[in-house]
């Protein structure tokens, strides 16, 4: 057959949405040549130099005539070779070798390699979401992505090792055969794994009640206090007492793992938040997502559901610090492109650590501090009133005095975690009549402000006279009644009293206030 | 040769030769002058006999076409020949790929129309 036109489907992704693209082949009358359109780049239009010869390796060679593939809608920027195996497929079904329109309604992911092995490719599992979503019901991936593809449910998933083995399955298709399911993996239980605890720390009690204030209200914290004295053992250890994540939480911040990590990294569900710690000489396009014409998540949003944790804040540039303004109040981050424009979710908790001075001394009266006023002066300017106006929490981490070692250990993170969780349901169920939010980080002040949830005045007397003295701004007002409301959720509370409220002022400004 | 009269067409000349190379066959299909290329191989081991036909060399036959009908029209002022003092409606440009591996019968493919 020298005249065909052969058609299946693919994914094509923009950040984490996907686009159902239609690959259509078409052989004609001419002298051998072998187009790809349909705004392909560089990888995607190299695909007919690997499919030519894979093709030909399994027995099922590329026809020597005028071949066009177009990839539509046309419009659509098109990434990777991840479209080596969708246009082969297509074109094999243009040319008779893999019998017609079997392959029409099914999803096929994947690049080749000259050999005509399958090689797995990135973001399968943001592609195979929106295929289901898109109603397909059949997923050709590649074996090493098998596992992340079958996250998604609702579709069947097959696990291609060859271009082989897969013409193979739609010659036994055409006898009734269906295409053979990948195994599902057997569910080896996650080893036990004993992380850091919550346990190893010593002393601490101001910083760990705001690490569990934190935890319960998805508050952003900053420490700040003198080299060595466990601020960043605090913040690794933050992860261990947040709840597990949602299934669809967890597919979330897997689908970003697919963009971002090593191909098949993605195997399982995994319900451990995330912890990322970039180092303080990253850009800004590695923090907030982006790179030229392809924008990848940042580390913000790899942070999605999880802990974002800038070690040594001030270090980090003052455009990194200030790109973290809008994702800390909107969820998520847009970033615009020449050509397109992408949407990463970012909804971290940001956990702050910085020194008081650059030498690192000025903690108490800071006589052993060598530098200048200027300098400690410029060095706490660097984390901007705008960026701090979002931290609601506020502690100074002292040094540890000897006398803390001869208490017994702190609490594990085990017991901390299963009182957050519990604080966590009472917050669920609070605000599910109310805006359904998760967590009292992520109310709206004005929500706060007003009945039913108006505090009485003497309650928030501290705090009006801080706002009236133009040392809280209203932003910082709201801020604080969040703060409360998770003391009060903490201490398993209704509603938050004066000593909630002096809690959360005590723990946003930094300063000791008389309860 | 035999092929091309089979098809219907009628053979004007055989390896042509002008300052820009040479066309193996020129002939008249109807109201189209065909300028053909053919190409012969033993094996298939370096690809189709057409697969040999590259752009670069497919542009250069449309050159060839070109400078054929600039040559006989020269030659139809002169004296009548050429294209056989015929009106020619179109051109276009055919390869001819021919497959003769030992012991077995040729196979002749006819790719009609390239590079347009």
């Amino acid at each position: 057959m020298t005249h065909g036109l052969g058609r299946t489907r693919s994914v094509a992704l923009a950040g984490l949405e996907g686009t159902p693209v239609d690959v259509e082949a078409h052989i004609a009358q001419g002298l051998p040549h072998f187009a790809v359109g349909g705004l392909p780049d560089p990888a995607c239009a190299q695909a007919p130099d690997r499919i030519r010869p894979a093709a030909a390796v399994s027995g099922v060679p590329v026809p020597p005539h005028r071949i066009t593939v177009n990839l539509s809608p046309a419009s659509i920027p098109k990434r990777g070779a991840g479209f080596d195996l969708p246009i082969a497929v297509a074109v094999l079904s243009a040319s008779g070798a893999i019998p017609g329109g079997l392959a029409r309604d099914v999803v096929h992911l994947g690049e080749l390699a000259l050999d005509g092995r399958v090689r797995g490719v990135h973001g399968v599992l943001p592609a195979v979401l929106a295929a289901a979503r898109a109603g397909a019901e059949h997923v050709v991936v590649p074996v090493e992505n098998v596992g992340e593809a079958q996250l998604v449910d609702g579709v069947t998933v097959h696990g291609a090792t060859s271009l082989r083995e897969v013409v193979g399955w739609y010659a036994a298709a055409q006898h009734g055969t269906p295409l053979p399911p990948a195994p599902t993996p057997s569910v080896v239980p996650a080893p036990v794994r004993s992380g850091p605890d919550l346990a190893d720390v010593v002393g601490q009690p101001e910083a760990r009640l705001a690490l569990e204030l934190a935890a319960t209200g998805g508050h952003h914290l900053l420490m700040s206090g003198p080299p060595g004295v466990g601020k960043t053992m605090l913040a690794e250890r933050l992860v261990t007492v947040l709840p597990p994540l949602s299934r669809e939480q967890a597919l979330e911040t897997h689908a970003i793992r697919s963009l971002t990590g090593q191909v098949g990294e993605v195997v399982e569900l995994d319900r451990t938040p995330p912890f990322v710690a970039p180092h303080h000489s990253s850009s800004v396009a590695s923090v907030a997502g982006g790179g030229s014409g392809v924008a990848l998540p940042g580390a913000i949003s790899r942070a999605h559901h999880g802990v974002l944790f800038l070690d040594e804040a001030p270090e980090f540039k003052g455009s990194v610090l200030q790109t973290l303004r809008q994702p800390l109040e909107s969820g998520r981050v847009v970033i615009a492109r020449s050509r397109q424009v992408v949407c990463y979710p970012a909804r971290f908790l940001l956990v702050l650590a910085a020194n008081p001075c650059p030498c690192g001394r000025a903690y108490g009266k800071g006589l052993e501090c060598t530098c200048k006023p200027m300098e400690i002066r410029s060095y706490a300017g660097r984390l901007s009133g705008p960026l701090l106006d979002r931290v609601d929490l506020q502690v100074h981490v002292p040094p540890v005095q000897r006398a803390a070692f001869g208490d017994a250990t702190g609490e594990p993170s085990a017991v901390v975690k299963a009182r957050v969780t519990t604080a966590r349901e009472a917050q669920r169920q609070r605000w599910a009549q109310h805006g359904g939010w998760a967590t009292n980080g992520l109310v709206p002040g004005h929500v706060l402000r007003r009945a039913p949830f108006r505090l009485p005045s003497e309650v928030t007397a501290l705090l009006d006279r801080s706002l009236d003295r133009g040392r809280l701004t209203l932003r910082g007002y709201d801020r604080v009644l969040r703060v409360a409301w998770s003391a009060a959720d903490l201490a398993g509370r209704e509603v938050p009293g004066r000593d909630e409220v002096a809690t959360g002022l005590a723990l946003r400004t930094g300063e000791l206030v008389a309860a | 040769m035999r092929y091309l009269r089979e098809q219907g067409m009628e053979v004007l000349e055989r390896n042509w030769r002008c300052e820009h190379g040479e066309v193996d066959v020129v002939a008249r299909d109807g109201d189209c002058l065909v300028i053909c290329e053919v190409k012969t191989r033993r094996s298939s081991g370096f690809g189709e006999p057409v697969e040999a036909v590259t752009f670069a060399k497919a542009r250069r036959l449309r050159r060839l076409a070109a400078a054929y009908l600039a040559a006989s029209a020269a030659a139809a002022r002169g004296a009548a020949g050429g294209t056989g003092g015929r009106h020619v409606a179109e051109v276009r440009v055919d390869v001819i790929g021919i497959l003769c591996r030992p012991g077995r019968p040729a196979v002749v493919r006819h790719v009609v129309g390239v590079g347009s």
